[in-house]
């Protein structure tokens, strides 16, 4: 496999819920280590395409290749083991389990790995203190501001080193300074371990931050443009 | 904005005389200033010289003679260049751009293409200009932010702008 041969291939993906076609025909690479980002309005199937191309939901029609293996072949299980091994995920509200310390909710997807606990708060530690946020290993989610808690949720993302971060809104619940401080610590680390990253926004100032952009609208992407790297 | 590339879209709907360009010029476009005829006259008397428009028929009433305009095969390649060509991203660009998105619906050529290539023109400039910020002193940051936080306004105007696509079609066109 060649350095730019593609991670992900996916072609001619639709998905429809009930009436809604929310997903119509879409086709996409997303190659390593390129920070690709998705915009468009709301309701135009930006979630959905994410959600289709980390295996997460199933589309009705078209292909999804991840290294070469069909996906829409792969059983459940095959998935989410893929999913937990390769990919990284961060939403727009954190989503860490409140009952964790911060240092346990990067932890964790070691530990689903089956490495052994101190080991895995070890490597935890070492992405909070990347991120900028190893002063609040000790504390709960809730007792972090909204900025630290995105960037434990990046640590949590980036801890299991995965070719791929799906990021839906990352700075969605954030203001514009703190904003500024994830997209520049996301894509720094992202660059530095090779990682691609599929980010969904609807704010330009965040894209601007991806290598390239691509544009939903009503389930189909308008243009594929952007500058090379 | 360009008036002879606006003329030229203009004739490209079927010849006119440069009386009736303006009032449609107008009536379109000349919300805060109206043309003068002398404008139209030089722009047309330019167009023609370049071959861009030629004229298609001439009257002979009681006055002077008055000569009906038509767009030449060259004048219509040169407004399709000039709409899929996007602006230089600047500040207060929009009267260019809603030119061209009119333009566009009225000549029945893609207007959302038209935004398309202006968006992407758009954010590259941003992205390098978020890159030269994650790189320079604050002094240049604070410098880079202002034109990022204007070039974000442009571009918030041009994804409402291609949600109402729709209803402005109708209304141009009526
Ligand atoms: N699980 C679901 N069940 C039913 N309809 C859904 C579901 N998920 C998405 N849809 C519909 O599919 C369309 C696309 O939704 P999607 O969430 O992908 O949009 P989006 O671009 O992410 O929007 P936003 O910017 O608001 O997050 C919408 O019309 C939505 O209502
Ligand atoms: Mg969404």
């Amino acid at each position: 496999m060649t350095a730019d041969a593609p991670l992900l291939t996916a072609r001619d993906l639709s998905k429809t819920y009930g009436t809604t076609r929310a997903l119509d025909g879409v086709s996409l690479d997303v190659r390593a280590g390129e920070i690709l980002a998705v915009m468009g309005p709301s309701g135009s199937g930006k979630s959905t395409l994410m959600h289709c191309l980390a295996g997460i939901v199933r589309p009705d029609s078209g292909e999804l290749r991840y290294r070469g293996r069909d996906l829409t072949a792969a059983s459940d299980a095959e998935r989410s083991a893929l999913r937990r091994g390769e990919f990284g995920f961060v939403f727009q509200f954190g989503q860490l389990v409140p009952e964790l310390t911060c240092l346990e909710n990067v932890a964790l997807p070691l530990r689903m790995e089956g490495v052994r606990r101190k080991e895995a708060e070890r490597r935890a530690a070492y992405w909070l203190e990347r991120l900028d946020v190893a002063g609040v290993a000790g504390k709960r989610p809730g007792q972090a501001s909204g900025g630290q808690g995105q960037r434990v949720a990046i640590a949590r993302a980036l801890v299991t080193e995965p070719s791929v971060v799906f990021a839906d809104e990352p700075t969605g619940a954030l203001d514009t300074l703190n904003g500024e401080m994830v997209m520049r610590l996301l894509t720094e680390c992202a660059e530095q371990s090779r990682t691609a990253v599929v980010l969904v926004t609807h704010e330009p100032a965040v894209a601007a931050y991806s290598h390239r952009e691509v544009v939903v609208r009503d389930g189909r992407i308008r243009t594929s443009a952007g500058s090379a790297r | 904005m360009s008036l002879s590339h606006t003329l030229l879209a203009l004739l490209e709907r079927g010849p006119r005389h440069g009386y009736d360009l303006k009032q449609e010029f107008d009536a379109q476009f000349g919300q805060d200033r109206p043309l003068h005829y002398g404008q139209v006259y030089a722009t047309l008397a330019r167009l023609l010289k370049n071959g861009l428009v030629e004229v298609d028929a001439v009257e002979h009433g009681g006055g002077p003679e008055r000569k009906r305009y038509a767009v030449t095969a060259a004048g219509v390649t040169d407004v399709e260049g000039w709409l899929s060509r996007p602006e230089s991203p600047e500040l207060y660009l929009h009267s260019t751009l809603y030119t061209k998105v009119v333009l566009a619906l009225l000549t029945g050529r893609d207007a959302a293409a038209v935004l398309d290539v202006q968006r992407a023109a758009h954010l590259d400039l941003m992205r390098t200009l978020t890159r030269r910020k994650t790189r320079g002193d604050l002094a240049d940051a604070l410098i880079c932010d202002h034109a990022i936080f204007h070039l974000e306004a442009d571009l918030r105007w041009l994804e409402l702008t291609s949600a109402r696509l729709d209803r402005l079609a109708e209304e141009v066109r009526s």
